[in-house]
């Protein structure tokens, strides 16, 4: 449908060139003056999340692993799919207790396993950029050694985040580490587990991705 | 003129004797209005979003052919594929097209007005190819073989009876129940299957980054991520105006679309796509296509003032805020977008042959204008549409449809007398001394009676009492 | 005394308070005066121009409103006793006289617009002494005067300072009543559904009048009150004021 590129372009270049559009430079001083002290942040994004339903669960550099193990065991999880490839995917398999849910590796494309990972996968763990004060969010790269379903398709999804990678704001996040200059397949924000007020408003939380997100801070 | 006029004023009627309806509405509308008045308590920084919403709304139409062709370029370079289309024919050719190439049979698709625009789901089933959607809202009425209500909240006209009713009448394993977790649960296991086995995916753009080539999609559900990373085909539809120049642009952009629309600090997932899967990664669409449609958006841009319909980043809080639209909601209006941003722009891209009451369908209260999150001035664009409407002219489709010799002659007639001070204190007197002897049969007194008491002209009039107290005429 | 405070302000009294309302002029006019402003009142004035304006008919809203304009002469404020009339020239007429000889002289009139209670609330810092009985009022805001002269505290502010006054605020203070000009015939049903919610507001707050500073959402609010047999009545701003500081009228 080249002719209708060239023209709708014609068109809009003939109209704009007519008429310029009058603009007024974007003042990003709004965006730029939301700050929070370090302390305020996490107790921002920790207050916003579970307004939402989000869990928090608190762990150290040394223990997440088992206190990741020992939530999903009460939860009643029975498979954990997980990404070897990364860093956290190394230390939960070195660590992974006998008795627990069992660890599955999302190792090969999802085509291999879709059914399994739709039907018989409980949770899933994910790493994360940071999060976000203003509107208490969680960043998430996507990466070939940690796929994007992820977050998505299991019934609970846990993400850790690291006590000191806090962000004021989404514009923050990315002016800062220069998403402008390359930016992944897919980036995401997560605010909390899936939800929906479809029904007559009234929330509803897990309708297509988590049901649960639970967020473990590692100090 | 092809097209027969679309009778609001009947739809609205029989809307209005709905009081189910009505109480829905009311009920949703009261609700969305306080929470997002909420959202933006603080006064200072509702302003300074705005101006800088409206900002980067500007600018972005202000290089809109640059920014497109740049968008392309970047998108391309990244291995999404981008279509254009001039007209919704074409842009469903084009989707037709791919899903035949890959040997479709099942699309699932997430929330996009452009894709309710051009009629694609029905466009799809005829060509053979079941397309369902799925955002939870939008599964609800495609149930019910219904059109979208409200652009965010398509289902927003049902109550949780009826929805009750409907899901065990449609859904095979459905029980009744009137559980909201019960119901949303059914939809999560009838749907899962369905983005499992899907050929395609099929999304709305909510802003399309020029600078980087990619596409940001805002949801809440994670149906939006579903039809954007399972299936291996991804198709995304936008309208030509969805283009905005930097990445930085998207979070004033999203933070005023999702505290507008349902007053959220920011929804659940905000989603941005930049390319296919790549070598080594283990998800996501092997291809990613982008329809860009015009589907006369062009020609709204063409004229200076009318352009500025194309700032609306489609939350829909006008909706929210119009008294209209909370009265009768919005099947009545019989379009893709209903409401006030409907008012201006379905007219514009349908004619105002076949769209000319829908301007007339509006007090001009101006709470949407107060509202808007980008400054759109909708109650100007209103009075410039309903002027089109009489005067033939090259600006709008169909201008001048509704022209009347013999409305325009009343309106001759007035100016002629209410321009002329001499004819003015005739009529006036004369009104004065008659009027209140006008039977309530004739013509708009007739409606206007209907619930109300015939205004009583006073006899004498301010120019006459003014008069007689010696107020100083210069 | 305030350098700020003209000595003399024009009356555009409005079509629709001429034919309907001419009481609440006179009241206006007297609130002036009272505060020793010399009031003139050109009898050439008709209307604004509003309804063809909305109507599509920008031509003969033109022919109107310039006829309106060759009135104004003196640059002395322009007082209006209705938000929508006094929005349309303050807001519409710099557009309506876009690309005419008089461009110039109809930003600058506008420029000097305002609506009554604006300009008695905050130019003349009017201050009034209540000399009726106790009564309970309500305040519909029009949306006019709300939303294009930024009108919003000033007639309530105005209410609080009458001291047997109790103000009971709608719950939809800032919903339309269904005026909207042509609306409430074009659209009558819509127009009833939304004047009916406004009554029923009206008469939840338990007020013995509806006052307000707009004959248009008067004459349709005073309409549903009257066809409905309601006991509340519907009375304009200034009338109001001046009875309640001056004894009855």
């Amino acid at each position: 449908m080249s002719d209708a590129r060239s023209s709708i372009l014609a068109s809009l270049r003939a109209s704009r060139d007519a008429h310029p559009v009058e603009t007024v430079a974007s003042d990003f001083t709004v965006l730029r003056e939301k700050r929070w002290g370090p302390a305020e942040r996490l107790e921002r994004v920790k207050r916003m999340m579970e307004a939402v339903h989000t869990e928090f669960v608190d762990a150290t550099e040394q223990d997440w692993p088992a206190v990741v193990q020992a939530f999903l065991k009460d939860a009643g999880a029975k498979t954990v799919l997980y990404a070897p490839a990364t860093e956290a995917g190394a230390r939960l398999e070195s660590s992974w207790a006998d008795g627990g849910p069992e660890l599955v590796r999302y190792d090969r494309p999802v085509d291999e396993f879709k059914e399994e990972m739709f039907t018989g996968i409980d949770a899933g763990i994910t790493q994360t950029l940071g999060a976000i004060a203003d509107t208490g969010s969680l960043v998430l790269w996507p990466s070939a050694d940690e796929p994007r379903l992820l977050s998505l398709v299991p019934h609970i999804h846990i993400a850790l985040l690291k006590a000191d990678a806090l962000y004021d704001t989404f514009w923050q996040v990315m002016t800062e580490n220069r998403w402008a200059e390359g930016m992944p397949t897919n980036a995401l924000l997560i605010s909390g587990p899936s939800k929906t007020a479809d029904i007559e408003q009234t929330l509803a939380y897990g309708v297509h991705g988590p049901k649960r997100l639970i967020v473990v801070v590692i100090r | 003129m092809a097209h027969a006029e679309i009778d609001f004023g009947k739809a609205s009627r029989a809307a209005l004797q709905d009081p189910q309806l009505r109480a829905n509405f009311r009920r949703a509308m009261d609700g969305l209005m306080s929470k997002r008045a909420a959202q933006f308590a603080d006064s200072a920084e509702w302003h300074s979003m705005r101006a800088l919403g409206a900002s980067v709304r500007l600018r972005a139409l202000s290089k809109l052919p640059e920014l497109l062709e740049k968008l392309e370029e970047n998108c391309t370079r990244n291995g999404i594929t981008v279509h254009w289309a001039s007209t919704t024919d074409e842009a469903n050719a084009i989707v037709l097209e791919i899903m035949l190439r890959v040997n479709a049979k099942l699309a699932v698709k997430g929330k996009s007005m452009v894709s309710e625009e051009m009629h694609l789901n029905a466009f799809l089933e005829k060509h053979g190819i079941e397309a369902i959607e799925a955002d939870l809202g939008e599964y609800i009425i495609q149930l019910d073989h219904e059109m979208p209500s409200h652009i965010i909240m398509p289902a927003i006209h049902k109550n949780t009876k009826q929805i009750a009713q409907l899901f065990r009448d449609k859904i095979k394993e459905a029980e009744y129940t009137e559980d909201v977790d019960q119901l949303t649960g059914l939809a999560r296991r009838v749907l899962r299957k369905k983005f499992m086995n899907a050929d395609v995916g099929i999304s709305g753009v909510n802003a399309a980054v020029a600078e980087t080539g990619t596409l940001c999609l805002v949801e809440n559900e994670g149906n939006g991520r579903m039809v954007t990373t399972v299936p291996p085909v991804h198709i995304a539809v936008m309208g030509l105006e969805k283009v905005v120049e930097k990445l930085e642009d998207v979070p004033p952009v999203l933070s005023l679309l999702t505290r507008s629309a349902t007053a959220q600090p920011i929804t659940t997932y905000v989603n941005m796509i930049t390319s296919p899967r790549k070598d080594g990664e283990k998800d996501g669409p092997r291809e990613i296509h982008l329809v860009i449609l015009d589907n006369g958006r062009s020609k709204i841009y063409a004229d200076e003032e009318l352009r500025h319909t194309l700032r609306c980043i489609r939350c829909g809080a006008c909706m929210n805020h119009c008294p209209v639209y909370t009265r009768v909601g919005g099947h009545a209006y019989q379009a893709p977008y209903p409401g006030p941003i409907g008012k201006i722009l379905v007219p514009q891209m349908e004619g105002l042959d076949k769209r000319g009451a829908m301007p007339h369908a509006c007090t001009m209260c101006n709470a949407c204008v107060e509202i808007c999150p980008v400054q759109i001035p909708i109650a100007g664009l209103m009075n410039r549409l309903r002027e089109e409407a009489v005067h033939p002219g090259p600006a709008v489709k169909d201008a001048g449809a509704q022209a009347s010799k013999a409305e325009a002659l009343v309106w001759k007639g007035w100016a002629a007398t209410f321009s002329s001070p001499t004819a003015y204190r005739m009529a006036t007197t004369v009104l004065s001394a008659v009027g209140n002897a006008a039977p309530a049969s004739l013509p708009l007194l007739k409606e206007w009676t209907s619930v109300r008491a015939k205004p009583r002209f006073a006899g004498r009039t301010l120019h006459d009492l003014a008069r007689d107290r010696g107020i100083p005429d210069v | 005394m305030d350098a700020t405070r003209p000595t003399t302000v024009y009356f555009f009294g409005t079509c629709l308070v001429d034919l309907f309302y001419p009481q609440a002029g006179m009241a206006g006019i007297e609130l002036l005066q009272r505060e020793g402003i010399r009031v003139v009142f050109p009898q050439g004035q008709s209307c604004c121009g509003q309804p063809a304006y909305n109507s599509g008919y920008k031509d003969e809203a033109l022919k109107v409103a310039r006829a309106q304009l060759a009135l104004f002469t003196e640059d002395w404020p322009v007082v209006v006793p209705s938000g929508s009339c006094a929005g349309m020239m303050k807001t519409h007429w710099p557009d309506l006289f876009k690309g005419t000889p008089e461009e110039a002289r109809a930003t600058a009139v506008a420029g000097r617009v305002f609506e009554l209670t604006q300009f008695l609330a905050n130019v003349l810092k009017v201050r009034l002494e209540d000399k009726g009985e106790p009564v309970r009022v309500t305040w519909h805001a029009s949306c006019h005067a709300q939303r294009e002269m930024g009108v919003t505290d000033e007639p309530k502010a105005l209410l609080r300072q009458l001291a047997n006054v109790e103000l009971v605020e709608l719950k939809r203070e800032k919903e339309c009543c269904g005026f909207g000009g042509t609306f409430a015939v074009r659209h009558p049903e819509i127009s009833a559904a939304m004047v009916e919610d406004k009554v029923a507001d009206i008469e939840g707050t338990g007020a013995k009048a509806v006052v307000s500073g707009d004959c248009g959402c008067l004459m349709n609010i005073n309409g549903a009150l009257e066809a409905g047999r309601k006991p509340v009545q519907g009375k304009h701003i200034a009338e109001f004021l001046l009875e309640r500081t001056h004894g009855t009228r």
